[in-house]
């Protein structure tokens, strides 16, 4: 069963649980039509985000294909990702358009 | 596409035909407010504003109460003032007759002799009008003579995955009929500015959505306060709405995918059959909301995910989430269930053709939840403190 998805399948790195997931649970999502899975390192409560791939700190945390903050420590495939683990950032984006 | 509405003298077309008692201040509001008491058919609303203020705050404060008189949705206004407040009556008699020639009555409270003569005075004008107003009878006209606001409140992640996309959907469909859509809250382009710059229809549209966010930020810096401070809320955050960008992304779907025409300031009139149009107001939802009942807007389509009562006084209000939990939570608030688009049991576009009948059932006389609940709450956006 879908429990988590994706919104822009290239470019993000982070999912949204669409069901409320356990530690240790297995979170499957469609990534272009493909059935992804990986393994919840922490309780995700629903409409949270978790990290779909490992982020090394200081790179980019991509929802929606934008940068939404900066991974503020490592964060492994699995773990929730929310204020405790992103630090924001205001870019400028006149130069993204 | 059609619906059945009122006509104005002023040659836009109302969704409901209610007469409004305005208050040009605070010291009017009470006044007001028992007047709209005693006449059923009328509207009043609170306001805290109309003194003490510079110049560029009482624009605001100015430009809502004209356009509130103007909206299509009132046949027509008795507007009442204490007498000595910075709004004065005939600055705000002449704000509503640059924007329309609608039925008009004038009540000062100092002038009357205090508030029972006010009162009455107000209450058999309020009376007259709202009969003339019950003998229109509703005709029928295109969707293109309609403005829909969009809004958003109370988001949470399902927000920008279903309800946001779907009003997105719904301003796609209003502007392919013809009509007008405005994507508001400035505060909530942060972050994904640059995604509307590149839909802006001309270079001059282009610059002001950057002026437009550059100067909000920067106007909170003035005062030495950060944006990101109050935005997320923490129901945004509990929500799992981690930062303001990503609050941004999700909000700025509303807009859906249509060329960005205009850039219309707080409050300001909206011209009809202008495709999708951006106005530049707070993330505050009552004072964006007024912003864009202000410019014209007949109906509010608004998006939550932590589920909100809101309405309007002037304007029916369709609310949606796409969080399940809240909509068997908030059912008595809430009109639409967008979460199949997350669960895959229905399409954008199966949900988008729905919504398009609804607003067109509501434009028609369809109650809303906000308004078989009599939800009437605004506010006007500020652009400072008192004086």
């Amino acid at each position: 069963m879908l429990n988590a998805m994706i919104v822009e399948a290239a470019k993000d790195n982070v999912i949204v649980a669409i069901e409320p997931i356990c530690k240790g649970e297995t979170v499957t999502y469609q990534c272009a039509g493909e059935e992804k899975t990986l393994t919840a390192l922490e309780d995700i409560t629903i409409y949270h985000k978790l990290a779909a791939q490992d982020i090394a700190q200081g790179e980019p945390i991509v929802k929606y294909g934008e940068h939404i903050g900066l991974a503020a420590c490592n964060i492994k495939a699995g773990q929730h990702v929310h204020c405790h683990n992103l630090k924001e950032q205001r870019e400028n984006l006149e130069s993204k358009v | 596409m059609n619906f059945y509405g009122y006509k104005r003298p002023d040659g836009r077309v109302g969704v409901r035909n209610k007469v409004l008692i305005l208050p040009t201040s605070l010291c009017a509001s009470d006044t007001t407010r028992i007047v709209a008491q005693q006449v059923a058919g009328t509207v009043t609303f609170n306001n805290q504003l109309g003194c003490s203020q510079v110049a560029s705050d009482q624009q605001f404060t100015m430009d809502v109460m004209a356009g509130y008189a103007a909206n299509p949705n009132v046949y027509g206004t008795v507007v009442i003032s204490l007498g000595c407040e910075n709004c004065q009556m005939d600055l705000v008699v002449d704000a509503i007759r640059e924007r329309t020639n609608k039925p008009l009555k004038q009540v000062i409270i100092q002038e009357a002799g205090g508030t029972l003569k006010a009162i009455e005075a107000a209450v058999k004008y309020a009376r007259e009008m709202v009969a003339e107003a019950s003998l229109l009878q509703k005709a029928e006209f295109p969707m293109s003579e309609l403005i829909i606001g969009t809004e958003c409140g109370g988001s949470d992640p399902t927000s920008g995955l279903a309800s946001n996309p779907l009003i997105g959907q719904l301003s796609d469909l209003i502007v392919a009929e013809g009509g007008t859509s405005i994507l508001s809250e400035t505060t909530e382009f942060i972050g994904a500015e640059h995604i509307l710059a590149r839909r802006a229809a001309t270079p001059e549209v282009h610059d002001r959505i950057f002026e437009i966010v550059h100067r909000y930020e920067k106007a909170l810096q003035l005062v030495g306060e950060e944006v990101r401070e109050g935005n997320p809320s923490p129901g945004n955050k509990a929500g799992g709405l981690t930062c303001l960008e990503e609050k941004s992304l999700g909000c700025i779907h509303k807009g859906g995918h249509t060329p960005v025409n205009a850039v219309y300031d707080y409050a300001k009139q909206v011209e009809a059959k202008q495709g999708l149009v951006i106005m530049d107001t707070p993330g505050n939802d009552p004072s964006s909301v007024a912003g864009m009942v202000a410019g014209g807007a007949q109906i509010v389509v608004f998006s939550t995910g932590r589920g909100t009562p809101t309405g309007s006084p002037l304007v029916p209000v369709i609310k949606i989430t796409g969080n399940r939990i809240t909509f068997a939570n908030m059912e008595d608030n809430i009109d639409v269930d967008a979460s199949p688009i997350i669960y895959g049991s229905k399409t954008l576009a199966e949900m988008g053709d729905e919504l398009l009948q609804l607003t067109q059932e509501v434009a028609s006389g369809k109650q809303t939840k906000a308004e078989a609940l009599g939800y009437t709450e605004m506010a006007i956006a500020r652009v400072c403190n008192f004086v």
